[in-house]
């Protein structure tokens, strides 16, 4: 079995000489010709403003916090998705109406996110 | 020992992890150590997959690598953590205290694996090697045990209702 993640074991192996070799090389290649105007921050050519360790809006973190709890809800979905052709049709309409209970558990709660305006961005 | 393929993956994957937890913690800043951690997540990928558990080395990935690490990102954010010089401790028996606690911690997990698995371990039984993957999971988690799987739904909500009264001021 642990053959077939051979391949795999392989591309992250090259994937990760891949890397080191591109910045070694250029760095060990590269001309180094320092001034100025080439060590200041690159600001899509605007002059920058501040640090770049600022405080970010808590906003950020509702939207990251709200996808993690969706995105666990879809992952107990994956293994339903991947059984439910196998089942026998009584476990089959018995696992539809738990996934759906689940579902819905989880539709009232993003209902209350909507409505307590959590997503809204302004 | 034999030093089969499962044997060089699982020391490679086991050091990894070890070296990538210890440079997690030692680090000061703290998207190097989130960096550090991603890489910790990946290496116990690793190991579950060894473990023949594919489906939670996937969810892994997806969940810990990817979602929970971006959350760690914006906290480090919202925090605005600058680099902060190190702060003399007032606590004077620090690194006493601290040897004391590792030596007590190394010396539970020891007796534990010394004591608790010695000669019990026979190898892995055939179920176990069924189980990880995701068919044979949903065939079980959606029938028998389903009330646990719901009771996963309310935790959820509560962690909803929770994310957005700990926020709240925000929206009103």
């Amino acid at each position: 079995m642990l053959e077939s993640y051979i391949p795999i074991i392989i591309i992250i192996v090259i994937a990760v000489i891949f890397g080191i070799v591109n910045v070694f090389f250029s760095s060990l290649f590269g001309p180094k010709r320092p001034n100025k105007e080439k060590l200041s921050t690159y600001e899509s050519g605007i002059e920058p403003i501040g640090t770049a360790h600022e405080r970010f809006s808590v906003k950020f973190y509702m939207v990251a916090v709200l996808f993690i709890l969706f995105d666990i809800e879809v992952v107990f979905l994956y293994p339903w998705a991947a059984a439910f052709i196998n089942l026998e049709s009584a476990k089959m309409l018995y696992s539809f109406i738990s996934v759906s209970v689940f579902i819905v558990i989880l539709l009232i709660g993003y209902i209350y996110v909507i409505k307590k305006g959590a997503l809204k961005w302004d | 020992m034999k030093f089969d393929l499962e044997t060089v993956l699982f020391i490679s994957l086991s050091v990894l992890s070890v070296v990538s937890a210890i440079y997690m913690i030692t680090r000061k800043n703290p998207i190097n150590s989130a960096l550090f951690l991603i890489l910790n997540f990946f290496t116990v990928s690793g190991l579950y997959l060894l473990l023949k558990a594919q489906f939670i080395a996937i969810i892994q990935v997806l969940v810990y690598m990817g979602a929970i690490m971006v959350l760690f990102i914006f906290v480090i954010m919202l925090l605005n953590l600058q680099f902060q010089k190190k702060k003399l401790e007032s606590y004077s028996y620090k690194s006493l205290t601290s040897i004391l606690l590792a030596i007590m911690l190394f010396g539970i997990l020891g007796y534990t694996v010394y004591f608790g698995f010695e000669g019990k371990f026979k190898g892995m039984s055939d179920k176990a090697l069924e189980i990880g993957t995701a068919e044979k999971l949903g065939a079980e988690l959606f029938t028998n045990y389903s009330f646990p799987f719901e009771l996963a739904s309310f935790l959820l909500l509560a962690a909803i209702v929770g994310a957005i009264v700990l926020a709240k001021k925000k929206f009103e």
